[in-house]
């Protein structure tokens, strides 16, 4: 009994000391993320790392994810004779939740992920050391660009996951139930609200990609420079950075749609 | 002459584990120091502590007269620009060539023109023999060809010190004799101050000026290489001779084992 107190205990402690760790790294990174819009190139490395090859899967998820609305919301809205407005649903539906929080799991699956490896992989190479010996300082030169990178990447490909949905529910509503084409989209145009949807869904996006931001760059940083290490803390990333998302994203949802 | 490394009194503990205990030494300037012992006596620990990477317990690293460990970030940076590291792996960054790795230092620290950066870097790589490599990725360098564009990169920007982690581990023997004739010839030539630490005893031996052995944290047995060979320490003959038995005892500590056997 008072051996598992103590386990529990023990747990808490680590788990705290971790948090302060990680609260710590933040704080260090601060001050370097001027740095990366000096040095553009590095940040458009990072861009297109994160970005550009998270395309291929955020298009095609919301493209499928927004068929999958537009179906769903006939079969319900067409018993209430008011299937035109499936667009409504779709749009918003895609625009205030799915947007915003599947773009951020699937981000965290496919590039938080990948920086958690990468970094670890940096650093059991000794790779930041030599970064360190050549008086080039890791934080602004590894961690900065990375961390500004996945802000700006991650609200834009919420946006680009959210466009590609309603064009799938467009596609399943109008081109294959028949819903009618004008309808759709202006019961869309007149229901969605720029401040209450638009701008509220890309303000969790920016959250989402900082939780995953330092989730994923704390996380490699972490790692214990050994192979398992690195896969242990990979999975860590993928773990709670999506646990933080859909935590988060409920968070928001009370304090703006409430 | 005022020595190039001056290491007093310096303490540093991992955990509950001493490493260096109360260590003394001096490194002079522009010859080649080794620094030899055992795995785990923490001879990357004295590089990092060297290059303020680590902060030792107590006692005082200087270099240059200038205590490492009361620099400011600053300072620190500007003090390893006078430092190249050889890293045991190489640690050449993953996602540039060759040429790249080696411009990295001059284009992050230099105004130098993308032309003169060119010049120094070929020749460079001329000196460690791969200039017709300068376009290969990192990944598809041998072992010992990583070493050399390390090296290639760790004297870009002429700095007065090499410091070698274990350069000669995992290599076979031509690389070898290519890595020792590279530290040598660096040292004659620009007459670099050079820690090799090492504990491939014959290796070392043969270019090494001067030579301290380590162990458990104290330093066993200094001087230059004939000294040091003729060393009447039981220690230091285990080590250099390559005796299974001695000193360090060949059973890792156990109860008697005719008692384990229930004998």
């Amino acid at each position: 009994m008072i051996r598992m107190l103590r386990a529990i205990g023990r747990w808490g402690l680590s788990r705290l000391r971790a948090a302060g760790r990680a609260g710590l790294f933040l704080l260090g990174l601060l001050p370097a993320l001027a740095y990366p819009f000096w040095r553009v190139r590095l940040l458009l490395k990072q861009v297109y790392n994160t970005g550009t090859l998270s395309l291929p899967i955020i298009l095609t998820a919301g493209l499928f994810v927004g068929m999958v609305l537009g179906l769903q919301g006939y079969n319900v809205l067409v018993d209430y004779n008011s299937e035109e407005a499936v667009g409504t649903m779709t749009a918003l539906s895609l625009l205030r939740e799915l947007g915003p929080v599947v773009t951020a799991l699937l981000f965290v699956g496919r590039a938080g992920s990948a920086l958690t490896a990468e970094i670890g992989l940096m650093r059991s190479t000794e790779q930041l050391s030599a970064l360190e010996m050549m008086a080039v300082d890791p934080v602004r030169f590894i961690f900065a660009p990375r961390f500004v990178a996945v802000v700006l990447v991650v609200p834009l490909l919420t946006l680009i996951f959210t466009a590609l949905g309603i064009l799938g529910g467009y596609l399943v509503a109008v081109g294959w139930l028949g819903v009618d084409d004008g309808a759709f989209w202006s019961q869309m145009t007149a229901h969605v609200d720029w401040q209450d949807d638009v701008v509220n869904g890309v303000i969790k996006s920016v959250v989402f990609a900082v939780w995953i931001a330092v989730v994923a760059l704390f996380q490699g940083e972490e790692a214990p420079p050994t192979s398992e290490g690195v896969s242990y803390a990979t999975t860590r990333t993928v773990v709670q950075g999506s646990l933080g998302v859909l935590a988060l994203d409920f968070v928001l949802t009370a304090l703006m749609f409430n | 002459m005022q020595p190039h490394i001056e290491i007093e009194h310096l303490t540093f503990r991992r955990g509950e584990r001493v490493i260096f205990d109360d260590l003394s030494l001096t490194i002079p300037r522009g010859q080649v120091t080794a620094v030899m012992g055992p795995s785990g006596t923490g001879k990357t620990t004295l590089l990092k502590l060297i290059a303020g990477q680590l902060r030792p317990e107590s006692g005082r690293v200087r270099v240059d007269g200038e205590d490492v460990h009361r620099l400011s970030r600053r300072a620190l940076f500007e003090l390893r620009r006078r430092m190249g590291m050889l890293f045991q792996s190489g640690a050449l960054l993953t996602d540039l060539n060759v040429f790249d790795n080696v411009a990295f230092p001059l284009r992050e620290h230099t105004r130098l023109s993308e032309a003169a950066i060119e010049r120094i870097v070929l020749m460079k790589l001329q000196a460690v023999g791969l200039r017709g490599a300068r376009h290969l990725m990192p990944s598809e360098l041998s072992g010992g060809m990583a070493r050399r564009v390390a090296l290639a990169r760790a004297i870009a920007l002429d700095p007065a010190m090499v410091l070698y982690d274990e350069p000669f581990v995992g290599q076979d023997p031509i690389t070898m004799g290519v890595l020792l004739k590279l530290i040598e010839k660096l040292n004659h030539s620009l007459g670099l101050t050079s820690v090799v630490v090492s504990h491939d005893v014959e290796e070392v031996l043969s270019i090494a000026h001067q030579v301290y052995v380590l162990s458990e944290g104290r330093v066993v047995a200094q001087g230059d290489v004939a000294a040091v060979r003729e060393s009447a320490d039981p220690y230091v003959r285990q080590f250099l001779g390559g005796l299974p038995d001695g000193p360090v005892p060949f059973h890792y500590p156990a109860p008697p084992f005719r008692e384990e056997l229930g004998l």
